[in-house]
């Protein structure tokens, strides 16, 4: 007996709680749940802190899960969404395949997915809504197509590669020999990987510099990401020559210590791969839940170039965010 | 006794191929041996060699005497990573350098002391016991600098990485004093000799009077010193720690260089300058690579076959067809453990 009342009891109080999160649910505030990757680098970490900050900015409640780098953690969070029904999943993917079910029972559920930063590989593309990311191809253009210009097509160029296979070294590799083929007095004369990394983009850059007669046959360094130019910027001040005079030094993603060089002279430029995933991703879902129109499948982001005259007021603007 | 096993047959696949592989560098790129002064400082491919071997060549310094009691330590690489994170942490929060150096290196202790319990104490195998840090260690690095790289502007820190004394950069006159100081301890008291007894057999050595406990934990305490070294050298190389990276890996490579040096996992004999060689063969195979303008793809793929051509050279079975000076010990072979007296380590002067 006073068992049945004591289940009796819970189920009431739970139905209690529901009915309460169903009014909330009403009150027209559009709740997101975003599975992020994790916090591996600088720019992620901006990435989820930016996504907080447009949320705020625009009235959602986002509920972020970190997936520290595991996909099973973020199929469970996508699960735990779709049971709590929220209005829209984000997910940057950490990896590009394995999706298909849990996605099929978010769609079954009738939430929109929108996929951050990467994109997945499916069969069938109405599992998510859209991709938010930007076009790696175009930012390695883009670097390319300030350096053709700065130097009048005529360059010995240097490339530290990112991770030998990953997709971010292939696109940004790819768009950047794009220009090279496009202008017969550029030509990249030794091209290594330094796994995106600080240490290895210098010691590869040391060796860079003794391999073509003490850095005097190098006109410019090209790496894939930041971290690696400012290994290489070390490297080349240990060996007598001054960065960004010597030796040009363009980067890709914009990270706050890449404008602090810029801003002291030594680097050049840097193609910014934006944090703000986010907002674009909001901006569609609001417009798809105002009026149904729904997104183009694929949403670029901007590839902004930014040099030293604007580099100390962007340093100042970036390094909180972080 | 010497630093190394006597006989130089012993020792010379390690040192051929050492030459062999400098040799190779210096066809593929005839400058290799050009050096010079650059801002008071020894500039030139060969120098980069020692230089950015310097990490290596001291977490190899360290997992020799571990690996020379049969154990292994996986955590160097994390540990490295915790080191750099707290010197470029504190540097940051303003801290001079003597508080900096010895917190970082308290760190690399108290790991190394983490370890050596596990170990030592609670006998968990060392590949497990030092897994657990390894883990974990990262996390614990990722946790000082909240996930980013904590970038530093001291010159007194950076002097680690970028300075030199003579004009011999500063990793490499650090390493040499580390392999001077261990060589010291261990072949001038009868510690190495305790080292390689626990090795070989754990219970008889403990059954002969060795204070088994404190000689495992004494190793592992070591490395992880050795490995706070290499942290700093690291972390002031690049003015910043880079917790995801710092030594990521590092630890199978200082098992290689030890092993390359001829070292057995199986404990026992050891050879620290050799293995201060091995990392030098696999750093001299790095940079070869980075001059010889070959596609990154590449890079593994050279790296393991040079490896295997070194570790058949010391196969017990194809050596059997070498021809062998007189005198020479086969490689496997080793001594009979002799039980020292148990003096405390570190006491100094007491020999067998």
């Amino acid at each position: 007996m006073s068992r049945k009342w004591v289940i009796s009891a819970a189920t009431a109080a739970a139905a209690l709680f529901i009915g309460l999160g169903a009014v909330q649910a009403a009150d027209k505030k559009l709740v997101v749940g975003f599975s992020q990757i994790g916090s591996e680098s600088g720019w992620r970490a901006a990435e989820t802190k930016t996504a907080k900050a447009e949320a705020e900015k625009r009235g959602i409640d986002l509920k972020i899960s970190d997936a520290q780098q595991k996909q099973e953690n973020q199929i469970k969070a996508v699960r735990s969404f779709v049971a709590q029904g929220v209005d829209a999943i984000f997910i940057a993917p950490v990896v590009a395949t394995g999706w298909d079910s849990v996605l099929k029972e978010a769609k079954e559920a009738k939430i929109p997915v929108v996929l951050l930063d990467r994109q997945i590989e499916t069969k069938d593309p109405s599992l998510y809504m859209t991709a938010v990311t930007s076009d790696t191809v175009h930012e390695g253009r883009v670097a390319g197509e300030w350096l053709a210009k700065q130097t009048g097509g005529k360059c010995a160029v240097v490339e530290l590669q990112g991770t030998v296979g990953s997709s971010p070294a292939i696109n940004r590799k790819k768009g950047f020999d794009e220009i090279v083929a496009k202008n017969p007095g550029m030509k990249i004369v030794r091209t290594q990987s330094g796994d995106f990394t600080r240490a290895k983009g210098k010691e590869v850059m040391e060796s860079f510099i003794k391999a073509e007669n003490g850095g005097k046959g190098i006109c410019a360094v090209y790496a894939h990401n930041d971290d690696m130019a400012v290994g290489a910027i070390q490297a080349i001040k240990e060996a007598g020559l001054k960065p960004g005079k010597d030796i040009l030094v363009v980067s890709i993603d914009g990270v706050p210590d890449i404008f602090k060089a810029m801003a002291e002279g030594e680097a050049n430029a840097t193609v910014e791969l934006t944090p703000n995933m986010a907002g674009p991703a909001y901006d569609a879902l609001i417009a798809f839940k105002k009026d149904g129109k729904a997104p183009p499948k694929w949403i670029q982001t901007e590839s902004a170039l930014f040099t030293p005259e604007t580099a100390k007021a962007e340093y100042e603007r970036r390094k909180d965010a972080y | 006794m010497m630093l190394s096993a006597p006989g130089p047959s012993r020792n010379l696949p390690q040192y051929g191929a050492l030459l062999v592989v400098l040799l190779a560098n210096w066809l593929l790129f005839p400058d290799f041996f050009a050096i010079r002064l650059q801002d008071g400082r020894l500039f030139g491919s060969l120098i980069d060699v020692l230089n950015r071997g310097a990490p290596v060549a001291l977490l190899a310094i360290g997992m020799t005497m571990v690996i020379a009691t049969r154990g292994v330590d996986l955590s160097v690489g994390a540990v490295m990573a915790i080191s750099g994170a707290v010197a470029a942490t504190m540097t940051g929060a303003g801290w001079g350098l003597p508080a900096v150096l010895a917190a970082s290196l308290a760190a690399g202790l108290l790991c190394g002391l983490w370890n050596g319990l596990l170990v030592a104490v609670l006998r968990i195998q060392p590949i497990i016991a030092t897994l657990i840090l390894m883990v974990a260690g990262r996390g614990i690095a990722q946790l000082i600098t909240e996930g980013q790289i904590v970038t530093f502007t001291s010159p007194a820190l950076a002097f680690i990485g970028g300075g030199s004394f003579l004009t011999v950069p500063m990793p490499v006159v650090l390493t040499i004093l580390v392999l001077a100081v261990t060589a010291l301890l261990v072949r001038a008291t009868a510690l190495g000799l305790m080292i390689e007894a626990v090795g070989i057999n754990r219970l008889s050595s403990a059954g002969a009077g060795v204070n088994t406990p404190v000689v495992l934990v004494a190793v592992y305490v070591w490395c992880g010193l050795c490995a706070a070294v290499a942290g700093l050298i690291v972390t002031a190389d690049i003015r910043g720690a880079d917790a995801n990276n710092a030594g990521l890996w590092l630890e199978l490579d200082a098992i290689l260089a030890v092993v390359v040096g001829g070292t057995s996992l199986l404990g026992g004999r050891f050879g620290l300058v050799l293995s201060v060689v091995g990392a030098l063969i696999i750093q001299a195979m790095n940079t070869g690579i980075l001059l010889s303008g070959f596609k990154p793809e590449f890079n593994l793929i050279v790296k393991a076959g040079v490896l295997m051509v070194v570790l058949l050279l010391q196969s017990p079975t194809l050596t059997l067809f070498l021809p062998r000076p007189k005198g020479a010990r086969p490689m496997g072979a080793v001594k009979p453990p002799v039980a020292p007296p148990p003096v405390a380590p570190k006491s100094g002067g007491a020999k067998p």
